[in-house]
């Protein structure tokens, strides 16, 4: 229905094989084919995920880093395999740096608790903007607790965050600044290494929230120089519960531990308690070793696809997805044109809980609300927008009944 | 008419549709044409929903309750319309008393997200407290 911008004959992958590892996507909802448009919130898993997870169970079920048993050493040996993958997918020195969470928000908490306690009243943290809350809130709980002073990196008319206004918050009491590479409501992809050499440069250190980027293209933390990167195993493909903080191993040598108990120490007295070798210093309790090596399967689906050719396809589609929804009468689309993975808009005078309700009728899963992101909402004056975001399942006919159903929506708002 | 008559209806006009996509334009119709006073449009008479908003007033007069309402989503707006149409010009008692079923009758019940209901849900429970009040008065 709407011309240009696909090209037809991109064949580096084929989508409806792809679409075969995924059972959900063959599913009916309202007895209409699902057209899953909610990727940003968290993607659907292939079957090699699945497996790998029931597998665990069935036949690798044990505790890690415990046992002398065969079991318990298989499974430590997936987990540590898993850990290896991560390193590899984001091209981290060594192990030491990865570290497991329960996602993108725990890893982010681990660092504004942990780092955070490194500092003192006066000094000053700077966030941006466009922030989901998972990287805002938990620097507020932080300020509060110990004096430091919260700024935020605000965007431009179009959602683009400009260096030159972060040179101007710099100085020599910020420690810290917080930054998401890809925004998970405009879809804006920010230059994380000019932003890290500037953030060096006056003796900060960078974290990256990368949930929403870590899936759509290569991310190489060595070449992006960034201290800190979070992101969450079910937004590329693997389980729910599984996440990584991947930190350079000079700064998380100088961080104290985060939460005690098992795994994470070396010796326990009452007298004096000294703390394990980098990541377990940072991992108390039983770990997510299914959860683990699901993420695993996942990482390993995602590779030999090629991550590259992931994000030339999914580029593909949203530039498509764009253009099409810029020829519907009264859209308001947020953020850039040039993007990853999210197209969030408003349709005239149609609340997007509306749009969101007759669009799910329609087969459509969408996101409506403020995504988590208040002040992006704020900075627009909406109280929310439709998101819809892809992953590379999704095809350019989906794009198409996505845009058809929209209309039919707007013509039932008269 | 009596409440269930009013509900009856109301029943009838969901009857003949079998797509939902009918449904709902009869729901965004009347919540379209659904308004409230805007002197009532106060944070006092605000139900807070979990997307939508909905503001809900009530008087009393000659032993009789009259309700208006409004939200700011046509879907939200129109549940409010059909409850206004349903129970306005009712005493408190038989406010207080009514059985809601046409809800499950026109099967809004399963389709609308839990949100939606429990928003729903806070309407009628509203609308209710307005009827206790005024009977407490009587
Ligand atoms: C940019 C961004 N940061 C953080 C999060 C939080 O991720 P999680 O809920 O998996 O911890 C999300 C997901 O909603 C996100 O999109």
């Amino acid at each position: 229905m709407c011309e240009g911008g696909f090209n037809q004959s991109y064949d580096m992958l084929d989508i409806n094989k792809i679409r075969e590892d995924f059972p959900i996507l063959g599913d009916t909802v309202y007895n209409r084919p699902l057209v899953y448009l909610d990727n940003a919130a968290t993607t659907q898993k292939p079957r090699q995920v699945v497996e790998c997870i029931s597998q665990c169970y069935y036949h690798r079920n044990a505790n890690v880093h415990r046992g002398v048993h065969y079991l318990s050493q298989e499974a430590t040996e997936a987990h540590e395999q898993a850990r290896e993958s991560v390193r590899s997918f984001i091209n981290a020195r060594s192990t030491s740096e990865i570290v497991f969470t329960r996602g993108t928000t725990e890893s982010i908490n681990l660092v504004a608790s942990s780092f955070g306690e490194t500092l003192k009243e006066g000094d000053e943290v700077i966030v941006s903007q466009m922030e989901h809350h998972s990287d805002i809130v938990p620097w507020q709980l932080l300020a509060s607790r110990r004096g430091i002073r919260l700024k935020v990196w605000k965007f431009d008319a179009d959602g683009v965050l400009h260096v030159d206004d972060l040179k101007a918050l710099l100085s020599d009491r910020v420690r810290l600044v917080a930054v998401a590479q890809a925004s998970n409501t405009l879809g804006t992809v920010n230059p994380i290494k000019e932003i890290a050499t500037v953030v060096h440069g006056a003796g900060a250190l960078l974290l990256v929230d990368g949930a929403q980027s870590v899936p759509h293209f290569p991310v190489d933390v060595r070449d992006l120089d960034c201290d800190f990167l979070a992101f969450s195993g079910h937004k590329i493909y693997g389980p729910t519960g599984i996440g990584v903080l991947y930190g350079k191993e000079q700064v998380l040598e100088r961080m104290p531990p985060y939460q005690g108990g098992g795994e994470m120490i070396d010796h326990v007295t009452f007298e004096k308690t000294t703390f394990n070798v980098l990541p377990y210093k940072f991992e108390a309790g039983t770990p997510d070793f299914i959860g683990s090596a699901a993420l695993k399967a996942a990482l390993d689906y995602v590779s030999a696809l090629g991550i590259e050719n992931v994000a030339a396809y999914e580029s593909q589609l949203v530039d498509y997805m764009i253009g099409c929804l810029a020829e519907i009468p009264q859209i308001r689309i947020f953020g850039p044109r040039q993007r990853i993975g999210v197209a969030s808009f408003l349709v005239g005078e149609i609340h997007p809980y509306d749009l969101g309700t007759i669009l799910d009728h329609l087969g459509i899963a969408v996101r409506t609300g403020h995504h988590c992101a208040q002040p992006t909402m704020d900075a627009f004056k909406v109280d929310g927008m439709v998101r819809a975001s892809v992953a590379v399942y999704n095809t350019k006919e989906e794009i198409d009944t996505l845009i058809e159903s929209i209309m039919r929506a707007m013509r039932m708002f008269h | 008419m009596t409440i269930n008559e009013a509900q009856d209806n109301i029943i009838a006009d969901f009857e003949g549709l079998d797509d939902w996509l009918d449904k709902y334009q009869l729901i965004i119709d009347r919540g379209m044409a659904q308004k409230i006073d805007p002197q009532y449009k106060t944070p006092q008479h605000l139900i807070e929903g979990c997307q939508s908003k909905v503001w809900i007033h009530a008087d009393y007069a000659d032993g009789k309750v009259t309700y208006q309402a409004e939200s700011n989503t046509e879907i939200a707006g129109g549940i409010a319309a059909m409850l206004v149409e349903i129970l306005s010009g009712h005493t408190p008692r038989e406010i207080m008393d009514a059985d809601l079923y046409f809800i499950d009758r026109i099967g809004l019940k399963e389709h609308l997200s839990p949100t939606r209901s429990n928003g729903m849900l806070a309407m009628m429970k509203q609308m209710k407290l307005y009827a206790i009040a005024f009977n407490s008065v009587n």
